[in-house]
């Protein structure tokens, strides 16, 4: 404290050269107020054209399609559906497997890289933790009515009942009824929690009684005192560390309902981490979907800025990698292991008649598009790269497709040779779960703090009491 | 019915101003006295001489609860209730205990986290004597909020508001407490 506070002119001499220096979390270098302001906006205007126009067919596709499509399914039985031996696990698994991997990213973006203190995280962490809640909700359903008996899907829980008869803890299936849900809970809480002081600034600025109650009643009477943050912020961080776990566990768990079966193509050490990673790049491709838009749309250019969609266009390239990698890997272990079975899975992956063309995608996508992310005029293009983040979850659409059902269509014997072709309830479905999902995204980003208010203007110089701008000049004592 | 006063608030318009009067306002003596700040203001916490916060050792307990109960769940159902003999393997067994116990005690961690934080912040709560104060709305938005409780034993209404004007505070003002 003693020592003498710097003028701007030398601390401008002692910061790195401009190319070692950060971009900074929210550019224009305006004050708190004008952030609040600025992040409440969306949530306060009055509802754009674009929502509308995005949110009628959405909610269409909710609330007409899905419907249709689930009880159509539960009254006549899952014979409605494209699924038939050999290929017992279909479009359903797909889809639930991709839902399921758009939630990944979700949790990495707002959990792991808060625990590694990016900065930038905070201003598309709250779009991310809200795309994990949506999709896992969309990927929790199909399990539910893949039992063809969706009536029963209490058995799956170990609740006590006449026939004396417990779930079989052993299985891999079982543990994904534990993990699906879990995710579910916790990444509803997580996100929950984060918004709290959220609510508290929408209650504050509220200006009708309506609103004022709502959000009174969300913030749980939030002051934000600094006994509330110093306990919030424990909290937090504890909560970030249990997410970073259900990143690495969910889907390695799903990844164990396949490597524990003894399918060719599905028996391998390497599934929980293949669909981990696997998750989180599909992910990352939903996240660019998401965030393009919405940040020209919501007016958010100056939050979400082009150095923080470079670095999510950054981690996509990672993960790419890292699965491409995992598809040699997968290919060369086939052809090394000398079985037969294996081999004939892996060569018609790409050279069977039935199914190339979702090999060919898998590949042209995961394995080609990809690489376009290692130039940077193609990362800081947003119309690239929101074209890449479409083809991506189309690519790892296809990768579970080529896993699945690639994998089942062809096995040890000639008599369990078949093929499977989803039928159009199948797509309904995947159409109504989407209209889900988008409707929920909608209604997020309209009613609810889309970006952590108070934790992008936490990491605003302006916050930190110790740098000229957080009011640490008046320590001085130049007076 | 009385009207009791809560304490005195002030206004700071930056965390620098803000840290620097907590430091004087400590100095002089007072306990209880609180901030309100948008955001979490790094080193007040050091400055009010908070320990290591409980929620921790909340979410950890909940953990640990949800964990052990699991284990004996599975223990319950699958080798004692209704003995099942999978592929071979001993009736029970801890390894295979592992993956749903350990996903339930993330579960029960994350639970205990939240409600340990709600629980030691005294959330929820429907009314607080600050939230009368229109200027009060400033502090979730830009404005640093100090204020001293009247139960401190150093508190006096015109003292304490003669210091708080010297440490910078402005728009001082009495919150009521209507009881």
């Amino acid at each position: 404290m003693s020592e003498p506070a710097l003028n701007l002119e030398e601390l401008k001499k002692l910061a790195p050269p401009a190319e070692l220096r950060r971009a900074p979390v929210v550019e224009g270098n305006q004050g708190l107020g004008w952030l609040t302001d600025k992040l409440s906006a969306f949530a306060e205007g009055k509802t754009p054209l674009w929502w509308w126009i995005f949110f009628i067919p959405a909610a269409f596709a909710a609330t007409v399609i899905f419907p249709t499509c689930l009880f159509y399914q539960v009254f006549t039985g899952v014979g409605v559906w494209g699924n038939n031996h050999p290929v017992m696990w279909g479009l359903d698994i797909v889809n639930f497997i991709w839902w399921v991997g758009v939630a990944h990213a979700g949790t990495l973006i707002s959990a792991l890289l808060f625990l590694t203190r990016q900065h930038w995280r905070t201003t598309i962490g709250r779009m991310a933790e809200a795309m994990t809640v949506f999709s896992v909700a969309m990927a929790g359903l199909y399990p539910a009515i893949h039992v063809g008996r969706a009536w029963f899907d209490w058995f799956m829980f170990p609740v006590p009942n006449s026939n004396g008869l417990w779930p079989q803890f052993r299985s891999p299936l079982m543990w994904d009824v534990f993990a699906v849900n879990t995710y579910l809970v916790v990444s509803s809480l997580f996100w929950f929690m984060g918004m709290i002081p959220d609510f508290a600034v929408l209650r504050d600025r509220s200006t009708t009684r309506i609103r004022k109650a709502i959000f009174s009643f969300l913030a749980m009477g939030w002051t934000g005192s600094a006994r509330q943050w110093h306990h919030y912020e424990k909290a937090y961080v504890v909560l970030c560390g249990l997410c970073t776990l259900l990143v690495f566990t969910v889907s390695s768990i799903v990844g164990l309902d396949f490597c524990t079966a003894q399918i060719a193509g599905w028996h391998a050490t390497i599934f929980p981490l293949y669909f981990v990673i696997g998750a989180v790049f599909c992910g990352f491709g939903m996240m660019l979907v998401l965030m393009i838009p919405l940040r020209k749309w919501c007016g958010l250019e100056n939050i979400i800025t082009k150095s923080h969609i470079d670095k999510v266009a950054k981690l996509t390239l990672v993960s790419g990698l890292i699965i491409d990698y995992i598809y040699l890997m997968e290919f060369f272990i086939a052809w090394y292991s000398g079985d037969p079975y294996e081999r004939w899975v892996f060569g018609h992956r790409l050279f069977g008649h039935t199914y190339m063309i979702m090999g060919w995608i898998l590949i042209g996508i995961n394995v080609c598009v990809t690489q376009l992310l290692w130039f940077k005029k193609v990362r800081s293009n947003l119309l690239w790269l929101f074209i890449i983040g479409l083809l991506i979850n189309v690519g790892m659409w296809s990768e579970r497709f080529v896993i699945v059902v690639g994998s089942l269509y062809q096995d040890f014997l000639p008599a369990n040779w078949g093929k499977y072709m989803p039928t159009i309830w199948d797509i309904g479905l995947y159409i109504g779960t989407l209209g889900a999902f988008f409707m929920l995204y909608l209604l997020f980003v309209k009613f609810l703090p889309m970006i952590a208010i108070s934790e992008v203007k936490g990491v605003m110089p302006q916050a930190d009491p110790h740098h000229p701008l957080g009011g640490a000049q008046k320590e001085a004592g130049h007076e | 019915m009385s009207e009791k006063i809560y304490g005195l608030m002030a206004e700071f318009d930056s965390p620098g101003a803000l840290l620097q009067a907590a430091e004087k306002i400590r100095a002089a003596g007072y306990r209880r006295w609180d901030v309100f700040t948008p955001f979490p203001i790094h080193g007040m916490d050091k400055l009010m001489g908070f320990k290591n916060s409980l929620v921790g050792w909340v979410s950890l307990a909940g953990g640990a609860f949800m964990f052990l109960n699991v284990v004996g769940l599975i223990w319950f159902a699958n080798a004692f209730d209704y003995p099942l003999i999978v592929g071979g393997k001993p009736m029970f067994s801890v390894p295979m205990t592992f993956v749903p116990a350990y996903i339930m005690l993330i579960m029960g961690g994350a639970i205990g986290a939240l409600i340990g934080m709600l629980g030691l912040n005294q959330l929820p709560r429907l009314h607080h004597p600050l939230f009368a104060k229109k200027r009060f709305e400033g502090a979730s938005r830009d404005k640093f909020i100090m204020v001293i409780g009247a139960l401190d034993e150093k508190f006096c209404a015109t003292e304490t508001r003669k210091l708080l004007e010297t440490v910078g505070g402005t728009h001082i003002d009495i919150v009521e407490d209507k009881d």
